[in-house]
């Protein structure tokens, strides 16, 4: 009885979900960046995603994607650390990120662009980024990569900002994975 | 026909050479280890990996050298237990020079932090990244490493006792002249 009247709520609560819900434990925000000439890779563990895309009818698709920035893991505990600190993801002023999308646009040949606004610790850029749209059985894998400009976002601040060290391109991978109803 | 009374000249400059490098490589090394993060310690990082690397492709020639070129022979006046304890110390000193740079190596694979060297020719992964092995590689390769200074140690208190005490002259076979 308690569960049949909490499951209703509980998807009024995620109420601004689009249309397709978001297999969460399949997706993934990664990054790659280079320091030193290193490729080192981290990803955010924590994200919602709000999706609604249909390759038949691309031009209408919308995502809205809200990202938990003191989630970010990189391969040390000390450089997931300093990640959250001031210099990088101050992510104790700035918790969230978000990616809003104003268009996407088919490519032909399952590649679509989709274009939009990244806000990162304060910063509205708008951003672009390739995906591909695969279909297996009931669910819809996008894949895309966005490359940003860190600094454009203050994204390493004070010594940090030296590209010699750490390059300025980062490389968003993102594995959403939609399940049609 | 009488063994040769001394190393080739190639073995005696890898021999110098190597030990400043592993010196070198070992304090920096500490002093990065120490280094709270910040765009310094990424780059000194790279330059431990990059001499630790280094000694690993010297220390691969050294051997093909050695098998090549062998060793003088060991003064005669020494006991055969001197003897047994200096080919054991020396390949102790052998299996440390390949295992320190390949358990840093280790560690960065695990890390998930490949060795680029000298920012340019990026090595293959030895192993697939792994979190929990990764901490546990770094601290075999302290351990290695205290192992190697306390090896050094013995290795060069054994030479100044040949030179200063039994005066046997058994550092003319590492010199190139004299």
């Amino acid at each position: 009885m308690k569960k049949a009247l909490l499951l209703p709520l509980a998807a009024l609560l995620a109420a601004p979900a689009f249309a397709q819900p978001v297999d969460l434990t399949k997706s993934q925000l990664a990054f790659t960046l280079k320091q030193m000439g290193v490729p080192m890779s981290g990803s955010f563990k924590k994200f919602a995603a709000n999706v609604d895309f249909n390759p038949a009818q691309p031009e209408t698709g919308k995502a809205d994607i809200t990202i938990d920035t003191g989630s970010i893991a990189l391969p040390t505990g000390e450089a997931s650390a300093e990640a959250r600190k001031k210099e990088w993801f101050n992510a104790a002023q700035f918790p969230q990120a978000r990616f809003v999308s104003s268009s996407i646009k088919a490519l032909g040949n399952n590649r679509y662009q989709v274009a939009g606004k990244l806000t990162l610790k304060g910063i509205s850029r708008d951003v672009s980024a390739p995906f591909t749209a695969t279909a297996q059985g009931k669910t819809l894998t996008v894949d895309g990569i966005l490359p940003v400009s860190r600094l454009a976002f203050k994204i390493g601040e004070g010594s940090w900002s030296d590209t010699g060290t750490v390059a300025d391109n980062v490389d968003l991978k993102f594995r959403l994975v939609l399940v049609n109803s | 026909m009488k063994q040769a009374n001394r190393y080739h000249p190639l073995q005696v400059v890898l021999h110098g050479l190597m030990a400043v490098l592993m010196i070198a490589t070992f304090a920096f090394g500490k002093y990065v280890h120490s280094l709270p993060l910040s765009p310094a310690k990424f780059q000194l990082m790279s330059y431990h990996k990059w001499a630790g690397m280094t000694v690993l492709a010297l220390v691969l020639v050294r051997i093909l050298v050695r098998l090549a070129k062998g060793a003088p022979a060991l003064p005669g006046t020494m006991s055969p237990a001197a003897r047994l304890v200096a080919h054991a110390g020396h390949l102790l000193l052998y299996v440390l020079m390949v295992a320190i740079p390949l358990s840093g190596w280790l560690m960065s694979s695990a890390y998930g932090i490949p060795v680029v060297m000298f920012g340019l020719w990026q090595l293959p992964d030895l192993i697939a990244a792994n979190p929990e092995l990764a901490p546990q590689l770094g601290q075999l390769h302290g351990l290695l490493n205290t192992a190697l200074l306390l090896a050094v140690l013995g290795h060069v208190a054994a030479a100044l006792k040949h030179h200063f005490i039994d005066k046997d002259g058994l550092l003319s076979r590492m010199s190139l002249r004299g």
